[in-house]
């Protein structure tokens, strides 16, 4: 987690719990659309039906933690008007909670990509690369949020350029898929429905980069959106002190 | 040592001022100074501190202040209780000497020339650096008298029309004169807290000033008149340099452009409001504006 000291010093006590019970609930958030996104890949990859249900009846969980979260950050900004690091916490945190609803809803997409699949000849598509990439996004989110649990400069950095591997791994895919499609124009429904789950994988790994880039906003107070990696590196490295 | 901030101003750390490191000499041998913000914040500063130190008696309340107040703009000062930050602004119009057991030592420079040289009349001065307090104290006189008296006394006006246009302008530009137009003869006392303040301002601004130090000014006020006098406030930096002490951290935030945070004696840190509010230098400064133990 944080460093535990950031949030238990403030002289109102209620300040140190509600910031602490926010962050608790984004890494729960956070638990939750992981969750999410392996059920998907599972129903995906492996024709699983009822994993394909889970996950697209399960949005709704996601959905209700990002406006309770929204919620508390008001009273947050409305109640305590913070400044500094708990500025930057709370900006952090809407950023962040939009970032993983919407990764949610991925999720939830790539879910009823695989049921729909299931209704077809699932077994006309091409699957590997998927699975691959798929497990290459998983691993970018998990880096993601623990990057954002501790706030770590460092991984959040690392994690990030490794949304240069998932962009290449989805254009040799797509390259893949349109090729797929001319030599075989029948398996054109079910090609289209890995399409759009890969498209789906590949924004997800976009939105952990973002998740990276508010723990380097948190830490070192600078917005590093829109900059190359190399940028984003250092203005990791450099002491906001 | 003093470290640059790429934002410009300069931050300091109060150990390292107590090794009595003269935070001028640093800036002067900065080789980044000429292509940092603050070399421009400099060239324009109304007010020059230099290696300020206050002692009442023995006891020392002010270490080794430096600071550059831009002209025209808000400067705020903020610090918990007894930080040094009231001593600092009755420096800037010497009313410090009023107060037995005073030392002084550094200098003040206002527009480049030292306050603090003994050639320097000090009524004159307080004529150019007017003060607002933090309880409004109109002279037991009408609304017109309170803001005719100075200029009459520093012989500004030749006349009755032109002291009658004075006044009118001085409580238009504190936004009072549409609510007192009509009851000049009144006494001052008889207005409200939130008019009484700005009474205050058009007082202090009637004689002109460059400079107007305002301590705590809205802290006896509602909401209200509180947001009132702030819109004045930033009314009225087009034309004067502005001071501000306050506990507020909010108002500090709304009001200024830049803002010192002073502790116990030593100035932290001093920067450009939004930086120090939301990616302060100095962990100090983060502590007190986070409500942190420090």
């Amino acid at each position: 987690m944080v460093d535990k000291k950031s949030f238990t010093q403030h002289i109102s006590q209620q300040y140190n719990e509600d910031l602490e019970h926010i962050l608790n609930r984004v890494m729960a958030m956070g638990g939750l659309v992981e969750q999410q996104l392996a059920d998907a890949l599972i129903a995906l990859v492996e024709g699983d039906n009822q994993r394909g249900e889970t996950v697209v009846t399960g949005d709704y969980k996601v959905n209700a933690i990002e406006v309770e979260l929204d919620e508390q950050c008001t009273h947050i900004l409305a109640r305590r008007q913070p400044a500094a690091s708990d500025l930057r916490l709370i900006l952090a945190v809407i950023k962040a909670i939009t970032d993983l609803e919407r990764i949610g809803d991925e999720g939830e997409r790539i879910g009823r990509m695989a049921l729909h699949l299931l209704e077809n000849d699932r077994q006309r598509g091409p699957m590997s690369e998927v699975e691959a990439l798929g497990g290459q996004v998983k691993g970018m989110l998990r880096g993601a949020l623990d990057a954002f649990a501790r706030m770590d400069v460092d991984q959040a950095v690392r994690v990030a350029q490794e949304d240069l591997k998932v962009d290449a791994q989805y254009e040799s895919i797509m390259r893949h898929l349109m090729k797929h499609m001319e030599q075989d124009p029948q398996a054109v429904p079910q090609v289209m429905d890995i399409m759009w789950s890969a498209r789906s994988l590949e924004r997800i790994g976009d939105r952990a980069r973002n998740i990276c880039e508010y723990v380097v906003y948190f830490v070192r107070g600078k917005d590093v959106r829109h900059t190359s990696y190399e940028q984003m590196a250092e203005e990791a490295a450099g002491d906001r002190r | 040592m003093t470290i640059k901030g790429e934002s410009g101003m300069y931050r300091g750390d109060a150990a390292e001022y107590a090794g009595n490191v003269a935070l001028g000499n640093h800036q002067a041998s900065d080789e980044t100074v000429e292509t940092n913000p603050a070399a421009e914040a400099a060239q324009a500063s109304k007010l020059r501190v230099q290696d300020l130190s206050l002692w009442y008696g023995d006891t020392q309340a002010l270490f080794d202040v430096n600071l550059d107040i831009p002209e025209r703009e808000v400067t705020a000062l903020i610090g918990p209780s007894g930080c040094g930050k009231s001593s600092f602004l009755r420096c800037i119009n010497r009313m410090n000497d009023l107060v037995p057991n005073v030392t002084i030592r550094g200098d003040i420079s206002l527009d480049a020339e030292s306050i603090y040289d003994p050639s320097v009349d000090v009524v004159q001065l307080r004529s150019h650096v007017g003060m607002v307090f933090q309880k409004p104290n109109p002279f037991p006189k009408s609304v017109y008298e309170n803001i005719a008296y100075a200029p009459r006394l520093h012989g500004l006006v030749s006349s009755r029309a032109e002291l009658d246009d004075l006044v009118e302008k001085s409580l238009k530009r504190a936004g009072l004169w549409r609510e007192v137009s009509d009851r000049l003869d009144a006494p001052g006392t008889a207005l409200s807290g939130g008019q009484q303040q700005r009474l205050c301002i058009a007082r202090a601004i009637a004689v002109d000033p460059d400079v107007i130090l305002m301590d705590e000014p809205a802290s006896a006020l509602d909401p209200l008149a509180t947001a009132t006098i702030e819109e004045l406030i930033d009314e009225l930096k087009a034309h004067y340099t502005i001071v501000i002490v306050t506990h507020n951290l909010q108002q500090a935030a709304r009001v200024s452009g830049y803002t010192a945070f002073f502790h116990m004696g030593y100035v932290i840190e001093y920067n450009d409001t939004t930086t120090l509010f939301t990616t302060p230098y100095e962990q100090k400064t983060e502590d007190y504006i986070t409500g942190r133990y420090g």
